[in-house]
């Protein structure tokens, strides 16, 4: 056990907040992000950037791009990128869920294909996984595909897929078979988002702005190269998705959430506090180092293991909690001011009512701690 | 950056938690004093350093007699006293002949179970005086009744004071935990385990969330302390605050998950909740300590 950076980290982490210094103008710092993570034409140019200097598929095999970099960089690089208010890569679905997956389960040919632009931000990616009917119950996708000759012809909805409306290819989960078994019956396939069929709405949400999408497929031709995995075998390689989805987002969320309560300690600084609020903001400073350290085992498990360990997987069940009560906490501290819309915590403190639904809501993840953690029996 | 416990700190706490259950197991003599001192000493658990090892590891053992409700003075002795003791006084603490406690709000710890009590600020008396009963019948306080004190070597050192008692409480949580977990596997009612509903199992995962993100807290603090970090104090204080609240709501959602029998004096669950209750008030309460870091961060 130590807790500080090794010799290798410590460079890494020096030269990669000089670089950063350097390379991101003050006025790009501390955006709020939502629909700001697409509209601003800098954020494609920052990401190919990050690209460009190596920061872009860090812990990535080096024959697909990456960098071959241990999980302790990429959580590093999440910190400081935090620290600095910058705003995030536009290609984080590609980066984070779909690259990942056509790592682990794509033909030589499929991971020549699409890796290295998704690294390098010239190809936007989004997911088609939630529709209508299925949020939490994934396996009960009813966009049909299917297989005609050379292709799959795809129809159906999927709904709250974010760069949806800016994405070039969709990781998507189909029903393929009607009669197989559920498990069975999904098929995983990466569509191009610009082929005839593909019509995408976006969706305005509770902050006002658009960041999710619907999308509509009619009679839209996937050609069978674009599978990934096996016919049936879509609901394992959608597993491995949300595995990557739920095991590296820790560190990035807490970085995000440290970076929000600094900003939120500035605010606090210059006001006469009553203790009540004072309490609140010892509270949540500790929730947010609880969060942090828990990482890290996390973390240390993982490098030991290589399996994902279950300290984890509370994490983003607590972040989601904590980001939601730090950003109402923004409001009570800012007094009459606090009814205000101040275009920074007033979107905050609304789109954090999202954390607790999106990528798993909350009630979804206590079953998975309950079933797989603590191995109670399943509830349905 | 490495925050895994070692193979090593793995099987003293292994050890530790097999020759804890089998000495203290939940169907015991709960009114029995017996506190096997002489065979902690032998183990070399009231003098890890002479073992090699540090307070990472005593945070471990403390972590697991909170787990097994260890009745004996462990806590106030190695936890509170010892960062006050003269190499003379410790290695007769280490040969099992002298225990302590302090003086902490007027208030000491198993006054009629130890020898010498910390008080005035670092002075050293014989323990004696009136005996006041606590929340935890297993851990009564004392008012010391005050002669000559002697002056004592040592120091202070609160953070490792608070992270001591913050283990300790971690233990209890984990305990609280795994009792409710198993009774909502084989309890049935409606013909399923009651672990089945969501009502039952949803507050036992959010107990398992509390209980990592305390272990975190803890294990941080309890290496700023053997590293002499400087952020120990300001991790003590969190981790203080947050594993002996976490602990408190783990054991009353456990006596809610267990029902009726987990309400009955014959039950161990009310054991596990008095030492919780007891180490969430003694010295610094969870909101006292939030605005402690409160103006740590604020100044």
């Amino acid at each position: 056990m130590d807790l500080r950076d090794t010799p290798e980290e410590a460079r890494f982490r020096e030269e990669l907040r000089a670089w950063v210094e350097t390379n991101l103008p003050a006025e790009k710092r501390g955006g709020r992000g939502g629909a700001q993570r697409f509209e601003d034409p800098f954020i494609r140019e920052w990401s190919r950037k990050l690209y460009e200097a190596g920061y872009a598929g860090l812990t990535w095999p080096k024959e697909y791009g990456g960098a071959g970099a241990p999980h302790s960089f990429q959580a590093i690089l999440y910190q400081e990128l935090a620290a600095a208010q910058s705003p995030s890569h536009v290609g984080v679905i590609g980066l984070s869920m779909a690259g990942p997956t056509i790592i682990a389960h794509g033909t030589e040919e499929q991971k020549a294909r699409y890796l290295k632009p998704i690294l390098a931000a010239d190809e936007i990616w989004c997911q088609g996984f939630s529709e209508p009917d299925a949020g939490s119950d994934l396996a009960a996708v009813r966009t049909k595909a299917e297989r005609r000759g050379d292709a799959y012809i795809v129809n159906g909805q999927k709904v709250w897929s974010s760069f949806a409306h800016i994405a070039d290819f969709c990781i998507l989960v189909t029903q393929s078979d009607l009669e197989a078994p559920r498990y069975r019956n999904l098929t995983y396939l990466l569509v191009d988002m610009h082929a005839p069929g593909v019509e995408v709405r976006p969706l305005r949400q509770i902050t006002g702005e658009a960041e999710f999408n619907e999308i509509f497929f009619t009679d839209v031709q996937v050609p069978v190269e674009s599978r990934l995995g096996e016919e049936g075998e879509g609901w394992q390689v959608a597993m491995t998705t949300l595995l990557h989805e739920r095991a590296t987002l820790g560190f990035a969320l807490t970085a995000t959430l440290d970076a929000l309560f600094g900003r939120l300690l500035e605010e606090a600084r210059g006001r006469e506090l009553d203790p009540r609020l004072r309490e609140a903001l010892g509270r949540e400073w500790i929730e947010v180092q609880a969060l942090r350290y828990t990482n890290y085992r996390a973390l240390g498990t993982y490098e030991r293991t290589r399996v994902p360990g279950p300290e984890g997987s509370g994490v983003k069940l607590r972040w989601s909690e904590a980001n939601q009560r730090l950003t109402r906490l923004a409001r009570e501290l800012r007094g009459p001011d606090g009814i205000l819309d101040d275009g920074w915590w007033n979107h905050q403190q609304l789109r954090s009512r999202g954390n607790t639904i999106e990528a798993g809501t909350s009630e979804v993840l206590r079953n998975i701690i309950a079933e797989r953690v603590l191995g109670l029996p399943r509830s349905r | 950056m490495d925050f895994a416990l070692t193979d090593d700190q793995v099987e003293l706490k292994q050890q530790a938690r097999a020759w804890l259950g089998d000495r203290f197991p939940l169907e015991r003599d709960w009114q029995s004093a017996e506190d096997r001192w002489s065979e902690l000493v032998e183990l070399g658990w009231v003098d890890v350093a002479e073992a090699g090892l540090g307070f990472v590891e005593e945070a471990l053992l403390l972590e697991e007699l909170g787990y097994a409700c260890y009745p004996g003075p462990y806590l106030a002795t190695v936890g509170f006293a010892l960062p006050w003791l003269s190499a003379e006084q410790r290695a007769r603490v280490a040969a099992g002949e002298e225990r302590w406690s302090v003086d902490v709000d007027g208030y000491v710890p198993w006054l009629s179970s130890v020898d010498l009590v910390v008080a005035d600020g670092g002075k050293a008396f014989p323990a004696r005086g009136e005996e006041v009963a606590s929340v935890d019948p297993s851990r009564p306080f004392g008012r010391l009744e005050k002669t000559d004190g002697e002056p004592l070597a040592g120091n202070r050192n609160l953070p490792r004071a608070r992270t001591a008692s913050a283990a300790e409480a971690l233990g209890v949580a984990q305990r609280a935990l795994d009792l409710g977990v198993e009774h909502a596997k084989t309890r049935v009612q409606f013909d399923k385990p009651i672990g089945t509903y969501q009502a039952v199992s949803h507050p036992l995962a959010q107990t398992y969330t509390d209980v990592e993100l305390a272990r975190s807290l803890v294990y941080w603090a309890a290496w700023c302390v053997a590293e002499g970090d400087e952020r120990a104090p300001v991790a003590a204080a969190a981790a203080k605050a947050f594993a002996t609240e976490a602990a408190v709501t783990a054991c009353e959602r456990s006596i809610q998950v267990h029902g009726g029998i987990g309400f009955t004096w014959e039950h161990p669950l009310h054991r596990f909740y008095k030492r919780a209750l007891w180490l969430e008030g003694f010295g610094r309460r969870p909101a006292e300590l939030h605005l402690e870091v409160a103006d740590t961060l604020l100044t």
